[in-house]
């Protein structure tokens, strides 16, 4: 049982890597279209990177 | 920001003419502190793939000006950035290629507050997602046997977790629970707050004193389920009202008031019987007034139905709303304000609403009966409990694992699931949804009340055949048309649209008569029957083409039919509703519209007030009534019936007084729309249904002490997960 000395730390911590990853998406603004994001993959205009959102 | 959104919450008001005023007037303002110039969105009704979006935003790149452009297919938008530039500017770019567009007013839009709304619960539902899953990790190994000092560690941990997410997380119920107390309501958010609040102290209490049980993923779970379905409630509303509501006022409500020889632009609101306000062609009719000067064709489509434009003159009666088409004309105010007819018929749409605002919807109804009902359960098994073993332990474990049981995950997701795949279903149709009752109201209607002009009709004119005009004098009638924006000249014109107009010389319009030139020697001339020299034998939509020395050819023009007319009309009857046809027009129009399609019920020549009277009349005899209009004169029956669709291209105030708005031209949505409402309220009452059953399986588990945080947990996320899958077969 000493090893939930370890994974109880690296479960939360992992789980909290994904917490961040979800905010920093909230903060990218990647909610705000996500149809429109998903078509725009098949465009060969901004191919090489994600055309910037408004404002 | 916010105080604008807030007067656009209240629906409608007395007087929409009387609001808009100021309303406008606080736009420009917030234009003009600090707004970036240039931001213009407009709303893309038919977008819907990847090649739209690449369309849209090239063809807008191509005007020099736009400095960036970008589409949201989300929201069918598209946000423009063009200094110098305006709506009316774009929308003929986009037409072009295919796409219809209307503006949309971005400072009405308050994006920013909206999202920051939106975000703040997709955060919350964030925070609690993560919280609940690393808590029913520990939770398994509980359930699973874990013992002694383990379990206690196990329970710290949670905890040490679910405490601060319950905090954040559950603000918003608490808060609208307090709210509730405060105001003396019961609705669902105080069983919600006090499950969460019983759930935590009870899962401290029992940690600290090392107990079996502690509900701290249930307390969490609660706040990640029903947030979820807050969320989807925002949703829904967030995207009508930024849509729907905010689609600009067509007009400014500006007047051109003639003071000792100048021309001087004032508000409506300033002016005063007896001033002298000139009207431009093509300008709307800022007051009720005489006409002092000037002749010219009046659109009155908008405020009475009729399809086809009178001919003023001096001494002719104008009322607000109506649209000058030919010749410029001078107007004497009798009434302004809220003595004008436009004001009256705004007082009706005021008295039908309130009538509306008393439907209460089904979620209200069973929140109602629900609060109630949950809280005597748990008080009855906290009495029972004590009174039987004279602990308070036992006692309040019970009480609390009532409530979390009874708590309604299931049905805070019941309603908002349902209404989110509904509409979402119809917003890809191109049907807004404005109103959150709107669908369950839709489902109820038994009788379909439609206008003619505007509505079941375009209410432009079209050239009936082109067989009465000589091959020879189409070129002339090509050239005599060109030279005027009467509706029936531009009927004419596209008619003829192909062909070489002939060369005329002396072509000049004659405001109220017609278009009058030279045409190889001759006098020609297009117009009036009696201005020509003709007999009008027959009534109806009709110009006459005179040569001199030649008898005057007729031509006759009918109203278009609407895209999809014939198909919704025929779907309605096919599902057993009650077809009615009222119109302002005459009746002759009329006729020639309902047998089209096929619409035995139909009447002619009703004024405003009498089309609200004839909804309210059907109201009275059990009807429910679902009204489609687009004009100034639909208001007041769009705001007394039980349900009401306008098309974008109505006017502001029949589109305010709607609840739902068709985006395209298209009226096939409408008949799909009340199937689809149908199938939503069926789904609804599913969804309730199945979140009872689940209520009255683990309810008596809880109140005789059997229930433990496993059945808690999984009857909570298995009906949640039911009820939302219910809801997306609807998609």
């Amino acid at each position: 049982m000493d090893v939930l000395v370890f994974l109880i730390p690296v479960s939360l911590g992992l789980g909290g890597l994904g917490l961040l990853a979800f905010l920093w998406t909230l903060r990218a603004r990647q909610y705000d279209d996500p149809r429109g994001d998903a078509e725009r993959v098949l465009s060969d205009e901004w191919d090489d990177r994600p055309k910037p959102p408004e404002e | 920001m916010t105080d604008l959104s807030a007067s656009h919450d209240a629906r409608l008001s007395a007087c929409p003419a009387c609001d808009a005023a100021p309303l406008a007037q606080r736009w420009a303002e917030a234009g003009s502190r600090g707004q970036a110039p240039g931001d213009l969105i407009l709303s893309l009704p038919t977008a819907h793939c990847a090649a739209c979006i690449t369309d849209v935003e090239r063809a807008l790149m191509a005007v020099p000006e736009v400095r960036s452009a970008r589409v949201n297919l989300t929201l069918r938008r598209v946000a423009v950035d063009a200094p110098g530039l305006t709506a009316g500017d774009l929308i003929p770019v986009l037409d072009r290629i295919g796409f219809e567009a209307h503006e949309l007013d971005p400072q009405a839009l308050s994006s920013t507050a909206a999202d920051r709304q939106g975000r703040d619960i997709l955060m919350r539902i964030g925070v609690s997602g993560f919280a609940m899953m690393n808590i029913m990790m520990l939770s398994v190994a509980v359930w699973s046997g874990a013992e002694a000092a383990t379990r206690d560690m196990f329970h710290w941990i949670s905890g040490a977790i679910a405490l601060p997410t319950v905090v954040f997380a559950g603000k918003p119920f608490f808060s609208a629970a307090w709210r509730g107390l405060k105001a003396g309501r019961m609705g669902m958010d105080l069983p919600i707050a006090l499950a969460i609040i019983l759930a935590s102290a009870i899962s401290i209490y029992e940690t600290l004193q090392s107990g079996r049980h502690a509900y701290f993923d249930a307390a969490v779970m609660l706040c990640f389920f029903l947030l979820i379905g807050r969320y989807l409630d925002y949703r829904t509303r967030a995207v009508a009202r930024s849509a729907a509501e905010e689609l600009t006022a067509l007009e400014v409500p500006r007047a051109t008031l003639l003071q000792d020889g100048d021309e001087v632009a004032v508000p409506v609101a300033d002016l005063r019987p007896g001033d002298l306000i000139l009207i431009r062609p093509g300008a709307r009719v800022a007051a009720d007034g005489v006409i002092e000067r000037g002749d010219s064709d009046i659109d009155r489509s908008a405020l009475t139905g009729e399809s086809i434009p009178v001919p003023a003159a001096p001494g002719a009666a104008l009322s607000a709303g109506e649209v000058n088409l030919t010749g410029p004309i001078v107007l004497r105010v009798t009434a302004a304000g809220r003595d004008s007819s436009l004001a009256r018929l705004t007082a009706l749409v005021a008295a039908a609403e309130s009538a509306r605002g008393r439907y209460t919807s089904v979620a209200d109804r069973m929140s109602r009966a629900y609060a109630p009902v949950v809280h005597i359960l748990a008080f009855a098994s906290l009495g029972f409990w004590l009174w039987k073993t004279g602990e308070a332990r036992p006692a309040l474990n019970i009480a609390a694992a009532v409530l979390i049981i009874t708590c309604p995950c299931a049905l805070g997701l019941a309603v908002p699931a349902v209404v989110t795949a509904a509409s979402g279903r119809l917003f890809r149709r191109g049907l807004l949804i404005k109103d959150g009752t709107a669908l369950e109201r839709m489902a109820e209607i038994d009788t379909v009340v439609f206008d003619k002009t505007g509505t079941l009709t375009m209410g432009t004119p079209q050239l009936q055949s082109l067989r009465p005009l000589p091959v020879e004098m189409r070129p002339l009638a090509a050239a005599l048309a060109g030279g005027s924006s009467h509706p029936l000249s531009r009927a004419l014109a596209a008619a003829l649209d192909g062909g070489t107009p002939a060369a005329v010389e002396d072509l000049r319009e004659v405001p109220g008569h017609g278009v009058e030139a030279r045409w190889n020697g001759l006098r020609v001339r297009l117009g009036r029957a009696d201005w020509v020299g003709a007999e009008a034998d027959a009534p109806g939509a009709a110009t006459w083409l005179w040569v001199e020395g030649r008898p005057a050819i007729r031509l006759d023009f009918d109203d278009r039919l609407r895209e999809g007319a014939e198909a919704a009309v025929l779907a309605i009857r096919r599902s057993g509703r009650r077809l009615l046809l009222l119109s302002g027009d005459h009746e002759r129009s009329v006729v020639d519209t309902a047998a089209r399609l096929g619409i035995d019920d139909w009447r002619a020549g009703v004024t405003p007030t009498e089309k609200a009277a004839i909804v309210n009349e059907l109201t009275a005899g059990g009807a429910r009534v679902l009204m489609v209009g687009d004009g100034l004169n639909d208001t007041g029956a769009l705001a007394a019936a039980h349900a009401s669709i306008s098309p974008a291209s109505a006017l502001d105030a029949a589109r305010v007084a709607s609840d739902m708005v068709l985006l395209g031209g298209d009226l096939t949505p409408v008949a799909e729309a009340l199937d689809v409402a149908g199938r939503s309220r069926k789904r609804i009452h599913e969804n309730f249904a199945m979140s009872v059953a689940y209520n009255i399986v683990a309810v008596p588990f809880a109140m005789a002490g059997m229930a433990s945080p496993l059945l808690a947990a999984v009857a909570m996320s298995a009906s949640s997960i039911c009820v939302t899958l219910n809801a997306l077969r609807l998609r």
